[in-house]
């Protein structure tokens, strides 16, 4: 187990060096002069060639890449050219934002998922699970961004129940969470419709197994049975597609941070790609690369916390 | 406590189970063999309310003195665990992989009686010794994976005993393991049967476990009982051609391997495969297969005939006989 842990992390490291690597080549390759995008296009040469200067972009490209892991190590991921501030302050106002809605998406994804494909498995070939099917085919087809708008029409609009978006900071709490409950239902849909389809497919699997006829031959009830005995066991399955869904969930979050005008890391991103802001461009890749990698680490230990066969080959 | 009354079993155009009339009570040790297909298990499944959902379910089938054969998956958990048990085939799939012995023992206890962890966990401690699982504390916290073939069934037959049940219906409970330890199972389920006065139904095709393990058999063959009596009788003296074919394909180990001539010997085996359940005859089910068949076997059901006391057989050569 010691040893599992050490050689994931090892190539958690590795994993973000070679992300490292890539997105410092890709946004230097980039066409456009960030001084260009800095001064605007009125500033005279002699500006250009200094702020060039203090930019350190006349260096070679390995010392430029080698400061840059450097002092992200350290936490300092320069300034921002178009915010003028750290980009680690950038960060750091708009993670809250987005962690929330990344975890408030998946608890919903969760809940409405595993509950509808168990239904679903129970009801097999029954309406129920045609119904769970129908829905999710639904959920899968309809884009994320198309449902936000439907869902602002109907609950912001016409019936004015709650904002159709932005955020007024976490110090009213209340009216906080009013302004995630669109986002969070938005980002959702799409999610638990891909992981219902899952669940029942792994919980049909498992119903074919033996010890689920055991289970019924202790006299213990078909909704004790699938939930105490069949979904443990469709849980490997289960977790490895919420993994890759964490991945989608935070990107997901940028699409629908830009729909509900949230302040969160999603519309950061967005904002600064369309201002060629390359350190906080940079940054922001970086930070979403090291969530998705986690996102798989943690799914990695889990296997092994959820079936103890795994923990003598671990 | 158990009455089947010409109880059949359908699944569309095919028939699982014909007729099936049959007594089991408190303290029977009854044996109930056939090839695969022959319809034995389906038929532990319907006394544990169990059979699927396409089955068509016809006759009388009475558990304490009450009709279940139509009966509720709620009216039927009632019954399951508590009055009629049931081991299975294979000890490893049959149990929850992801958890502790221990656990899956004490989990019908809980559920049914509602007892306390620690009650349950006596209780369930007491199982493991009386089903002969050395350092049973140790045993309890373990996964199925860590335990032997053969642990791992008396673990099964220690849930099966969980809330004291006066019927254990074992569905070939020694086929997965080997001969030795396969022994001892079967010996320990007699023992049990006899100490808590429990009835046994033992489902198999070894006849030796059979003879060593129950009162009574019954034959069985194509969804029909063929045969019927004290076990050794029916294993001495086979009336029914099935039967008889059964018991001669038993390899023998007083024989030598080899013939006269040095060939090997081969043992004498029916002739064909059991049909599928849509071709079975609609006569004898054993027409076709039959080495002594009469013209009309496979057209005409022949009558269960009562041969001696506690000893039936269903076939046309004995009514002939009897003419």
């Amino acid at each position: 187990m010691g040893y599992f842990i050490f050689r994931r992390t090892v190539g958690f490291i590795l994993t973000l060096l070679a992300v490292s690597v890539v997105v410092f080549a890709v946004m230097n390759v980039l066409p456009g002069d960030p001084a260009l995008t800095i001064l605007g296009m009125d500033a005279t040469e002699d500006a250009l060639a200094a702020l060039r200067e203090q930019l350190g972009l006349n260096e070679p490209l390995l010392t430029r890449y080698v400061n840059w892991v450097w002092n992200a190590l350290q936490g300092d991921f320069g300034i921002s050219h178009s915010f003028r501030v750290p980009v680690a302050d950038l960060i750091v106002e708009r993670l809250l934002m987005t962690v929330s809605l990344a975890v408030a998406g998946m608890v919903v994804t969760l809940i409405l998922a595993l509950g509808l494909g168990i239904g679903a498995a129970a009801q097999h070939r029954k309406f129920g699970d045609w119904g769970v099917m129908f829905l999710s085919q639904l959920g899968i087809a309809v884009p994320a961004f198309w449902l936000s708008m439907l869902l602002v029409l109907l609950f912001a609009v016409n019936l004015r129940w709650l904002p159709p978006g932005g955020f007024a900071g976490w110090s009213d709490p209340m009216a906080a969470i009013r302004s995630l409950i669109l986002p969070t239902i938005a980002l959702a849909v799409v999610q638990s419709a891909v992981l219902a389809r899952v669940t029942r497919s792994a919980a049909l699997e498992v119903m074919r197994q033996d010890f689920v006829r055991t289970a019924r031959a202790s006299g213990l009830s078909r909704r004790r049975v699938l939930w105490r005995h069949v979904l443990p066991n469709a849980m490997v399955p289960i977790v490895t597609i919420v993994g890759m869904q964490f991945a989608s969930l935070v990107t997901g979050t940028i699409v629908i941070e830009n729909v509900f005008y949230l302040p969160g890391l999603g519309r950061l991103i967005f904002q600064s790609i369309s201002n060629r802001d390359l350190p906080t461009v940079q940054a922001l890749v970086m930070l979403f690369a090291a969530i998705v990698v986690t996102a798989n680490f943690v799914v990695d230990l889990l296997y092994v916390v959820i079936d103890p066969r795994l923990k003598a080959r671990a | 406590m158990i009455e089947l009354d010409d109880f059949s079993v359908g699944f569309g155009a095919g028939t699982a189970l014909r007729g099936a009339t049959l007594t089991i009570r408190k303290g029977d040790r009854l044996g109930i063999v056939g090839e695969s297909g022959s319809g034995k298990t389906m038929l532990a499944l319907c006394l544990m309310g169990m059979a699927p959902d396409s089955a068509q379910l016809s006759g009388r089938l009475s558990i304490d003195g009450r009709d279940m054969a139509g009966a509720s998956e709620a009216q039927w958990q009632v019954l399951r665990a508590r009055r009629i048990a049931m081991i299975f085939q294979e000890p490893m799939a049959a149990l929850n992989p992801l958890r502790r012995v221990g656990d899956t023992v004490m989990e019908p206890m809980r559920v049914h009686e509602g007892l306390s962890r620690g009650a349950a966990h006596k209780r369930a401690l007491a199982l493991f010794e009386e089903v002969g699982i050395p350092e049973p504390v140790d045993r309890m916290r373990q996964f199925p994976h860590e335990l032997s073939g053969g642990q791992r069934q008396r673990v099964l037959i220690a849930l099966a005993l969980a809330c004291d049940p006066v019927m254990l219906i074992a569905d070939e409970p020694t086929t997965a393991l080997d001969a030795n330890v396969a022994l001892r199972i079967t010996e320990l389920l007699v023992r049990l049967a006899r100490e808590r006065g429990m009835a046994l139904v033992f489902i198999t095709h070894d006849l030796a476990a059979v003879a060593r393990t129950t009162q009574d058999i019954v034959v069985m063959y194509g969804g029909d009982m063929v045969e019927r009596g004290a076990t050794a009788d029916v294993l001495a003296a086979p009336m029914h051609p099935y039967t008889r074919g059964l018991l001669a394909a038993r390899p023998d180990p007083t024989v030598p391997a080899r013939n006269a001539d040095g060939t090997r010997r081969r043992l004498p085996s029916l002739p064909g495969s059991v049909p599928p359940l849509n071709a079975l005859p609609q006569g004898c089910r054993f027409a076709g297969r039959c080495p002594v068949e009469l013209a009309h076997c496979a057209t005409r059901r022949p009558a269960t005939r009562l041969v001696a006391d506690n000893r039936q057989a269903a076939c046309h050569l004995l009514e002939e006989q009897a003419r």
